[in-house]
Formats: C-alpha cells, sequence, structure tokens
C-alpha cells in the first residue's frame, strides 16, 4: 500500500543513504502571493516534500509561532479556498502535503476539497484533528487518488494502537515526538528512541519525527534515527524574519546518513 | 452530511472524537474509568455522600406562586440549583469529575471557564478532595469576573490568563486542550460543559442528571404527575442536559432549550447555533457550530458570560434533529427582563444564564392552562452578575 508519489519521494532519498526533510510552511504568511516562491525555494534547498499549513481561527495542536502564522494569514484573509485555488494555478513536482484542520474540509465540502487537492497536485494530507477511528470522513473520498492521509502516532499511543495505525498508514507515519503541542523544545524524553525504533519495525511507510524539532543539531540527531524529519516552527519563523541561510542550514544538516 | 466508520460516542450524526492522537488513549481511559466508576456502588455512595453533606442535595423543587398568578397560566416550579454550594448546577459534575480523577490516580486538574462558575466549582472540588488544579480563563472573563479569579486563587488554584482570539471561553477551552495535550499523563481535564469529545458529554450528563431525577421525583410527590413542560437555558447545554435526560422517554413531557439570542440573531451577535444551524467540528465534537462559509469558527455574543459558547453539545443537536427538544432563544434584553421579574416577583435573583429559561418560561406559561405544570431549571443564582446588569440597566431599576 506504499505506491503513492509521497512515500516514493522519501523513499528515494532513503535509499540514497539520506534521511529525507519535510520543512513546513504557513501558507499565507507573508501574503499568498509569496508561496509559490517560498516552494520553489524550499524545494531547491533540497526538501523532499512541503508541508503546507492553512491557517485556522482555534488551531489546538499548535503552539505560538504557528499559532501566531495563522492569525497573520487569517488578517490577510487567506482561507482554505484561497489556498487551493492558488495552488492549481501554478503545478510543483515536488510532493505537497496539506495540513489543515478538520472544520475548514467540512465547510469546503470533503469531496470536492479531495477534487481541488488532485487538482492541485497535493500528495498528502495531514488532519491533526482526525485520529484513525474517524479517518473513513475523508479516506472515502480518497480512494484511487493519489492523495495519502498521513497518520499522527504519540508518545501515548498504546502497542495495540501503535500497530493499528501504522498498519493502515499512507504516505508516511508522522512520529509526535513529544507530548504536547508545535513548537520549540530544549529536550525530549529518554525513551523517545526506543519509541521510535519500535515504530519503524512495525510500519510498512516510512517514518518521519516532528514537533519541537528546531536546530540542525536536532535535525541531524532525528535523521539518524528515522526515515525523515518535519520542522515546522523553526522554518516558519526564518520564513516571517526572511533568514533563507537558516533554512538552508536545516535542510543541509537533515542531509544525515539514516541508520537501517 | 458525515458518515462515520467506526466513531465512538455518537448522538446520531453528531459527537465523536476529533483530537490529536495524544489524546486519544486517556480518552479511552477516562471513558473505561467512568464506566467501573458509575458500576461501582462504592464510587456512587461516596458521590452521593459528598452531593447531599458538602453540596447540599436535594435541593429544592420550588412553586413559585407569585410568578405563576403574574403568568396566569400553567403552575412554575423553580429547580433551585441556585442553592447548590458555589451557587450553580456546576458543582455537580465538577465533584462527579473530580472523584473520577482521583479514582483514576490522577492528582492534578486542568479546566476551562467562561464566567468563572466552573473554574470556581472546579477550584472548590479540588480543594475538598486535595487536587492541584489550573484554571485557564479568558482575559477579558478575567477583565468581567474578578472577585471569581479572586475566589478560585483563594481556593488553592492557579488561574492562567488566555490573551489569544477575543479572551473568552473558546480560547480558554484551546488553551485548556493544549495544556492537556502536554500533561495528559498525569493531569485530567474537567471540562465543564455537555461538549468535548466523546466521553465528555456523557460524563457531564451522568453527573448532571441527578437535577432531572430529583425534578421527576419531587413533582409526583407535589403533584402526583409529570410536568406538561420543562424550560432549561443552553450555552453548551449542561444544565439543559441533566434536567432532560431523565424525560426524554416520557413522551408527554414537553422539552425546551433556551439559547442565548445576543442582541437578537438577526444581528448577526448571538450565541444560538442551533438556530443557525450550521454543522462542523469544535473542540472534540461535530456539533452546530456558529462558523463562517470558510469554516472559521466565530465568536459567540450573549450578556452572559456562561453561555457565550459558539456551539451546542453534540446530544442537543440530536435531540434537536429528532424533534424531542424544541429549541428557542432568548436575547440579552429578555433576560434582563427575566432577572427582574423572578427578583421583584420571588425574591430570587436568577444568574443571566438562567434568566433567559425565565424568561421565555414566563411567556411559554401564559399560553399553557392553569391545570398544566411547567418546570423551570434555575441553574444558578445571580451573584455573579450584580456588575454586569446593573450596568446594562444603566446603573438603576427599570
Amino acid at each position: 500500500m506504499s505506491n503513492f508519489s509521497l512515500t516514493a519521494s522519501i523513499l528515494k532519498r532513503n535509499e540514497e543513504g539520506q534521511s529525507a526533510f519535510i520543512p513546513y510552511m504557513m501558507a499565507g504568511d507573508g501574503g499568498l502571493d509569496v508561496l509559490h516562491e517560498r516552494i520553489s525555494f524550499l524545494e531547491e534547498a533540497g526538501a523532499d516534500a512541503i508541508e503546507i499549513g492553512i491557517p485556522f481561527s482555534d488551531p489546538v495542536a499548535d503552539g505560538e509561532v504557528i499559532q501566531e502564522a495563522g492569525s497573520r494569514a487569517i488578517k490577510r484573509g487567506v482561507t482554505l479556498r484561497k489556498v487551493m485555488s492558488e495552488l492549481q494555478a501554478q503545478l510543483h513536482s515536488i510532493p505537497l502535503v496539506v495540513m489543515t484542520y478538520l472544520n475548514p474540509v467540512l465547510a469546503y465540502g470533503v469531496l470536492e476539497f479531495v477534487e481541488d487537492c488532485d487538482l492541485a497536485g497535493v500528495k498528502g494530507l495531514i488532519i491533526p484533528d482526525l485520529p484513525h477511528e474517524e479517518r473513513g470522513l475523508l479516506s472515502n473520498a480518497l480512494i484511487g487518488k493519489d492523495i495519502a492521509l498521513v497518520p499522527l502516532i504519540s508518545l501515548t499511543s498504546s502497542p495495540e494502537r501503535i500497530e493499528k495505525i501504522a498498519r493502515n498508514a499512507e504516505g508516511f507515519v508522522y512520529a509526535v515526538t513529544v507530548n504536547g503541542i508545535t513548537g520549540v523544545r530544549s529536550s525530549f524524553r529518554s525513551d523517545l528512541m526506543d519509541h521510535l525504533s519500535d515504530l519503524r519495525s512495525v510500519s510498512n511507510v516510512p517514518v518521519l519525527a516532528g514537533f519541537g524539532i528546531s536546530t540542525s543539531k536536532q535535525v541531524r540527531h532525528f535523521s539518524a534515527i528515522t526515515d525523515g524529519v518535519i520542522v515546522g516552527s523553526a522554518i516558519v519563523t526564518a520564513f516571517h524574519e526572511e533568514n533563507l541561510e537558516k533554512i538552508q542550514t536545516l535542510i543541509k544538516a537533515g542531509r544525515t546518513a539514516v541508520s537501517q | 452530511m458525515i458518515q462515520t466508520v467506526e466513531g465512538k460516542g455518537r448522538y446520531g450524526r453528531f459527537g465523536g472524537q476529533y483530537v490529536p492522537e495524544t489524546l486519544m488513549e486517556a480518552l479511552s481511559e477516562l471513558e473505561e474509568a467512568h464506566d467501573s466508576a458509575l458500576a461501582d456502588p462504592e464510587f456512587i455512595d461516596q458521590l452521593n455522600g459528598y452531593l447531599k453533606d458538602f453540596v447540599g442535595r436535594e435541593n429544592p423543587l420550588y412553586f413559585a406562586e407569585r410568578l405563576t398568578e403574574a403568568a396566569g397560566g400553567a403552575k412554575i416550579y423553580l429547580k433551585r440549583e441556585d442553592l447548590n454550594h458555589t451557587g450553580a448546577h456546576k458543582i455537580n459534575n465538577a465533584l462527579g469529575q473530580a472523584l473520577l480523577a482521583k479514582r483514576m490516580g490522577k492528582r492534578k486538574i486542568v479546566a476551562e471557564t467562561g464566567a468563572g462558575q466552573h473554574g470556581v466549582a472546579t477550584a472548590t472540588a479540588c480543594a475538598l478532595l486535595g487536587l492541584e488544579c489550573v484554571v485557564f480563563m479568558g482575559k477579558e472573563d478575567i477583565r468581567r469576573q474578578e472577585l471569581n479569579v479572586f475566589r478560585m486563587e483563594l481556593l488553592g488554584t492557579r488561574v492562567e490568563s488566555v490573551d489569544k482570539g477575543a479572551g473568552t471561553l473558546k480560547d480558554a477551552v484551546n488553551e485548556a486542550l493544549r495544556y492537556w495535550v502536554a500533561h495528559v499523563e498525569d493531569t485530567h481535564y474537567i471540562l465543564g460543559s455537555a461538549l468535548g469529545p466523546n466521553p465528555f458529554p456523557k460524563i457531564v450528563r451522568d453527573f448532571q442528571q441527578v437535577i432531572g431525577q430529583e425534578t421527576k421525583r419531587q413533582i409526583v410527590e407535589k403533584e402526583g404527575r409529570l410536568p406538561d413542560a420543562v424550560v432549561a437555558c443552553i450555552g453548551g447545554g449542561s444544565n439543559a442536559i441533566g434536567m432532560f435526560h431523565p424525560f426524554v422517554e416520557d413522551e408527554n413531557v414537553a422539552l425546551y432549550g433556551v439559547e442565548a439570542a445576543g442582541g437578537g440573531i438577526s444581528t448577526g451577535k448571538h450565541a444560538a447555533a442551533i438556530a443557525e444551524a450550521k454543522e462542523g467540528v469544535l473542540h472534540g465534537a461535530y456539533m452546530y457550530v456558529l462558523q463562517d462559509e470558510d469554516g472559521f469558527i466565530q465568536e459567540a455574543h450573549s450578556i452572559s458570560a456562561g453561555l457565550d459558547y459558539p456551539a451546542v453539545g453534540p446530544e442537543h443537536c440530536h435531540l434537536h434533529d429528532i424533534g424531542r427538544v424544541h429549541y428557542t432563544s432568548a436575547t440579552d434584553a429578555d433576560a434582563l427582563e427575566g432577572v427582574q421579574l423572578l427578583a421583584q416577583k420571588e425574591g430570587i435573583i436568577p444568574a443571566l444564564e438562567s434568566a433567559h429559561a425565565i424568561h421565555f418560561a414566563f411567556d411559554l406559561a401564559q399560553e399553557m392552562q392553569p391545570d398544566e405544570i411547567l418546570v423551570v431549571c434555575l441553574s444558578g443564582r445571580g451573584d455573579k452578575d450584580m456588575q454586569t446588569v446593573r450596568d446594562a440597566l444603566g446603573g438603576g431599576v427599570q
């Protein structure tokens, strides 16, 4: 079940002996007119896929940095519909993964949203408030499409849940590395290594680590023990501060040999 | 229309568990603990003991004679939740959940509060049971309800100000959820209304239905039969679900839920999510939710902070859909009239929330016959609202 373009892009990097890197950006932070420019920049800097965050009024899974970026985008009038239409205007070869809360998708209409994702070249969806048991809400509409519904697995997920989720995973498994919301962390739990290694042993798709990973050192650390890393808040901050060099440095740090 | 595959905790198509994965184990652990607690006679005895000796239950079902005369229709009874310790029905649930947390071995509690009633009730239950408590409260609500903040602090609770969004209840819930995600392994979230992901709507209902059960027993003692109509106000819907649930199977009892219409439904400045009839997901459940066409959740507006929430609990949404409960609304102005009416006819100053129900019930009673019986849930007392009411009345009584 891993014939998704998104999985292929990650595996391609892994086959080169390297860990994949997926940056997150908030669509519409800095204006929708810089969306394509930023996607192209991340692609050229070496990203293997790009997470496109959609602003929402009540982002309960996000920390300060992404909440504020979302608020800035909302103040500019950015909505899911506007992002989808902008994405359709110019297609990219790098797989795009849309990260949105559920309610904007319901307001959009699930079927229409999936159609528009398809037209916009979206290859994956991450919906933080759509757990495994409720995924049928979207997965039925995704049948036959090259759009992976990427599941999240947390440190609190039981072994039975991990197995159930990993077995049905599409695209990749998003391994949440902290109990908490997105944002910069200075330290991680000591049993995290075991958790990630267990996850990789039961998953049929690549396992990528995300939440709290923000420094080059952390990127190198997680790149060595997973199939890839996702960096959000640090990228969002760097774009906001127009510190593009920082982004290149982070992606370069991700070019770490992955242990098998 | 929403389709579900194996989702739990559904009320028709409403409810569910739309939360981050980090909370899923905690929710299933909570559901198991709740089911096992309710089946344990020792837990029930313990809960009932506190409800009797600490909360002061059972509270009266009071015949409002002068209010009945003034309406000139059905006999009006008031279920006196305002006489509970801490002054509202909120303590029923806060105490039940605090006992549940203790049973689960969780010594830390997080909660949200709007007007402060649930926050004070939770702080009270935590002080009683020796639990550590943090309450998130919107900055605007802290300003409006300064004394309740002090009450919580006096009870040993830490109050965290939330300055995001409009700084009201919705933002406080967001922040409490974020806190819970980060501390889920040793902390229980005492949600204050019949909202949120499964099993919260069920837990809150189970701990609140003592209201309806007592009412049923008391009205049969006094009148020898069930009432013809029952009225309660609805924000998230905890006092209403507690009052209605024991009557749902009694088809001859008409049930009325009164939403907050704020400045009027047509002004768009209101909290009447059922009246607006837009469906969506907020704080873990599929419900009627105030939102714009892009799915952004809108701010609710009501003079009563306790009804100032942009959605209505999933079980109410279902009871609306199947036509079992009639949902209507009362404006800020109606509620202010309700406060004065009850104060002057009965010597009882109701909370602004409850005053919505009083106003509607007074109108309804007039359309009913003198041999008919109407019960209103007087969910809380009005002390907390004196500043708001005085300001709204321009400093004097009309």
